[in-house]
């Protein structure tokens, strides 16, 4: 990639600003895009609904109900950037979920009960990464091993949801810290400090290099010394314990476990990191792409239940739009190659 | 018996065998066939019966993930199929008419050929990475299916339609009789003919297929049409033995099963050779494994970690790096006789090749 960008720079000295960008940051066009399609969905709705749409409680609303998603998506995205998927998240979500409400319900303190809800996200991550990694499975098959588990291990746990009384939980959810009509609860502070850590940990630390160089060619970056076979493990890891995070936000959210919550929410997850601009080759992609592309799905989803149109609405507007941006992605991607 | 040791289809046979023989220890009726009626019953006529529209979708499965592609929007072309059959019939004046019948049925399966040409459209000509190119399909298709149905579950009364899941041809299941056709038809046109080579040959190397002169964008745009259409024809059985169209329930986790049992059967995920009786076999495995488990007495909803464990043991036994292990234990063993240990793994392989 820099490479390809020294060599434009070369060609287009004195091109137009705008071109010189353009040729430099091409891997950030997908994300400029979401952003573009989140501020024509919010003018749009703003226009439709005659002003009714853009209120500090809508969009306070809109960080609260998909807190558990940005999570997921936040860990959906190191898995994809070293190339790899992690269909595994939903339904690790749902079992870390109903295992923290069942402790609970059990008696034990949260103390004990939240570092068990990650380790056992982890945990799962840990397995996948492993196969992925030391057996040569690929990542489909194995984070399907994962998903069949933490489904199984759901219902293990309970058949039936249980509820949370825990007033710690609870707090995540109930606390709004307001600023006018403004508010944010601590889940939405979970989800948008996971983003930070991940922007921080992928643009800023050797071990996030090592994500994206992974992700452009694995056997290079072999060849260049990296640590790939711990990285790539880190990745299902960190996608796993994001899972646990997103178990216990949704736990908190909906003040129950259930076993059956999550279901193709990793569907969802890799929608919304795709729409963010992440391209599923890996290698390519911003963690802060991925928190537009949950916004992105939010939104139609609250525009959606606001103009109390049918919720399979929502489904095939999610998959126009993945379509969109999947055909906008190989267009870029045969752009560059064809520069090569 | 080295021989049959090596054959691809030993281990995948010996777990069905296996798992027959401890189910008729635990419980010997597993194996018993009663004839009431001049129809047969018992499990195992069962595991026949109720594998039908897994047997289908995977067929469809075997030969997408040939051409090196995946097709995860079965399920939704499933719920797609049923919505459409189901709401042909319930808006006819005669649900009970073969006629109205065979027009469901018959404008069901078109409209997944449709779809299935869709996915091939884009996996083929736009060139989309296949799992996502199907994505866009397994997240919509349930949608459209609900559009159609007008988000109720529509169910019908209809004596010909439920004849297809549930009713008895001679002393069979009629639904057996179907997933024998496909299978027959599958592996006619694949084994006699040269289409299977030149798909092997598309799945093995797409660029260099279409060098040799293969045309390998309407191979792989055919593969994904045959699985749609096999899809269709499963959403329609599984809309039968229920006898409504549940667009949020009909094939739900069948993509993951359908490719597992490919997997189990011995068809690598990367592409090029299948073997369509790994795929029957496999499907017969899953099928046995869940009446296990119901037998076990576990929640069906607690199957899954089961077949969590299946897939980590089978993937791991598949695994190069056991191989090679295993390998070198058997040559020290016997003093250095076995085979050298191979340095190329076909995944590195692989990479170096995309």
């Amino acid at each position: 990639m820099t490479a390809t960008a020294t060599r434009a720079e070369g060609r287009e000295a004195r091109a137009p600003f705008f071109q010189t960008f353009l040729s430099r940051h091409g891997g950030m066009m997908p994300t400029f895009a979401a952003i573009a399609i989140l501020l024509v969905l919010f003018a749009g709705a703003e226009a439709f609904l005659r002003g009714d749409f853009i209120t500090p409680r809508n969009i306070s609303a809109l960080l609260l109900d998909n807190a558990y998603l940005m999570v997921l998506a936040v860990g959906m995205t190191f898995v994809i950037l070293t190339a790899g998927i992690d269909l595994s998240v939903g339904s690790v979500m749902a079992f870390t979920g109903i295992l923290g409400a069942k402790l609970l319900a059990d008696g034990l303190p949260v103390a004990i009960v939240v570092p068990a809800i990650l380790l056992g996200g982890a945990a799962i991550g840990l397995m996948i990464g492993i196969l992925v990694q030391y057996f040569n499975v690929q990542p489909f098959i194995a984070s399907l091993a994962g998903l069949f588990l933490g489904r199984g291990l759901a219902y293990v746990v309970s058949l039936s949801s249980i509820r949370v009384e825990e007033p710690a939980i609870l707090w995540l959810q109930s606390t709004r810290l307001r600023l006018g009509d403004w508010y944010i609860t601590p889940t939405g502070i979970i989800a948008l400090g996971a983003v930070a850590i991940a922007a921080f940990v992928l643009h800023f630390t050797r071990f996030g290099r090592t994500i994206y160089a992974i992700g452009g060619s694995e056997q290079s970056a072999r060849l260049m010394g990296l640590k790939v076979a711990r990285t790539k493990v880190a990745a299902y890891v960190i996608s796993g314990l994001c899972a646990g995070v997103a178990g216990l936000v949704l736990t908190a959210y909906s003040g129950a476990g259930y076993p059956r919550n999550g279901i193709g929410t990793e569907l969802d997850a890799i929608a919304a990191v795709v729409i963010g601009g992440t391209l599923l080759t890996g290698g390519r992609g911003y963690v802060l792409g991925s928190m537009v592309g949950v916004f992105v799905y939010g939104t139609i989803k609250t525009i959606i239940s606001f103009m109390g149109a049918e919720q399979s609405w929502m489904q095939i507007i999610v998959g126009a739009l993945l379509l969109l941006f999947i055909v906008v992605q190989r267009a870029i991607v045969a752009r560059s190659e064809g520069r090569r | 018996m080295r021989t049959m040791w090596r054959h691809r289809l030993f281990w995948p046979s010996a777990a069905l065998v296996t798992l027959i023989v401890v189910n008729t220890i635990a419980r010997p009726n597993f194996i018993k066939l009663t004839l009431r009626d001049g129809d047969l019953y018992g499990a195992l006529i069962d595991i026949l019966r109720n594998s039908a529209p897994l047997m289908l979708v995977a067929l469809g499965m075997t030969i997408v993930i040939a051409t090196r592609g995946i097709d995860l929007s079965v399920g939704a072309i499933m719920a797609v199929s049923g919505a459409v059959a189901l709401t042909i019939i319930d808006g006819s004046d005669d649900p009970g008419n073969i006629g109205t019948v065979l027009v469901a049925v018959v404008a069901a399966v078109l409209v997944s050929l449709v779809l299935g040409a869709w996915n091939g459209f884009l996996v083929s000509v736009l060139g989309i990475q296949p799992i996502i190119a199907t994505l866009v399909l397994m997240l919509a298709g349930r949608g459209v299916a609900l559009l159609i149905t007008g988000g109720f579950i529509t169910t019908v009364n209809s004596q010909p339609f439920s004849y297809i899941a549930t009713g008895y041809l001679f002393v069979l299941p009629f639904a057996f009789f179907i997933s024998v056709a496909a299978i027959a038809a599958v592996a006619l046109v694949e084994r006699r003919t040269a289409l299977g080579v030149l798909t092997e040959s598309v799945g093995i190397n797409p660029e260099a297929s279409r060098l040799a002169g293969v045309r390998s964008r309407s191979i792989i745009w055919g593969a994904y049409m045959v699985s749609g259409t096999l899809a269709g024809i499963a959403g329609i059985i599984y809309a039968s033995n229920i006898r409504a169209a549940d667009a949020n329930a009909a094939g739900v986790f069948i993509e993951l099963y359908a490719i597992l049992a490919v997997v189990l059967g011995g068809t690598s995920l990367m592409g090029g050779k299948f073997s369509i009786a790994g795929t029957v076999i496999g499907v017969l495995i899953i099928q046995t494994l869940e009446s296990t488990i119901l037998f076990l007495g576990v929640p069906s909803a607690q199957s899954p970690v089961f077949f969590a464990i299946v897939v980590v043991v089978v993937v791991v036994v598949q695994s190069p790096r056991l191989r090679r292990a295993l390998t070198r234990l058997s040559a020290s063993r016997s003093g250095g006789g076995g085979e050298p240990p191979t340095a190329d793994n076909p995944k590195q392989k692989a990479e170096v090749g995309r």
